[in-house]
């Protein structure tokens, strides 16, 4: 109907604006919540990927990254606490 | 083109333009409170549209099941479910490394609650040891 470039333009657009504030974040949550932000948007662009090369094993993929970094974001949360 | 591809397609877009929204609010928010505010909610509907626009718009093609519609609803309840949590981590790790609210915030109720319950507690201890 669009066109699957549009989709690719908006996520790369909201990936810059992230990587932005990766690199500018005053301190170092800021940074976490823009890694945060950077892998959620990365597990969406996974799947439209597994439909674009019309792969399904680029699923599984994406379920395995989206709960490492579930794993890696509470470990760093804990860690900035000083739970860890 | 049927009707089912047209809807995949229609919520895959709704869902990367709050992808590109919640950056925009990762910008222009002045402090990490209101970032994280703006950003994870819209950054998780945004993943919502996408993934279940996906597992939609598969039923429509050639090649698509109804195996893709069940493994992108399994991804979307996962996201559904451990983005708060990450979120909330996050936010209290960055309340007890003593970053500042910014200076136009009017209210702090975890500040509050922290003091009523370190009062509370104070106020308790008195008076158990008075009533022995």
């Amino acid at each position: 109907m669009i066109g699957i470039n549009v989709y690719l333009a908006l996520i790369a657009m909201a990936t810059l604006l992230s990587m932005y504030r990766f690199m500018a974040g005053p301190t170092t949550v800021d940074r976490l919540v823009a890694v945060d932000i950077m892998t959620t948007i990365t597990a969406g662009l996974m799947v439209l990927l597994a439909l674009y090369y019309q792969r399904m094993i680029l699923l599984d993929v994406a379920l395995v990254y989206a709960i490492l970094a579930f794993g890696g974001v509470i470990a760093f949360a804990r860690y900035m606490e000083g739970g860890l | 083109m049927n009707a089912l591809t047209a809807l995949g397609e229609a919520l895959v877009l709704i869902g990367t333009f709050f992808y590109f929204l919640s950056a925009l609010g990762l910008i222009r928010m002045p402090d990490v409170y209101n970032r994280m505010q703006t950003s994870t909610k819209s950054a998780t509907l945004g993943s919502l549209g996408v993934i279940v626009g996906v597992g939609i718009w598969a039923l429509g093609e050639d090649f698509g099941s109804v195996a893709w519609l069940t493994k992108t609803i399994v991804i979307a309840v996962f996201l559904l479910l451990t983005n708060p949590i990450s979120a909330h981590a996050l936010i209290r790790a960055a309340y007890r490394s003593g970053i500042p609210l910014w200076e136009g915030s009017v209210m702090d109720k975890y500040r509050e609650h922290i003091e009523a319950k370190a009062k509370g507690e104070e106020g308790e201890t008195p008076k158990e040891g008075g009533g022995e």
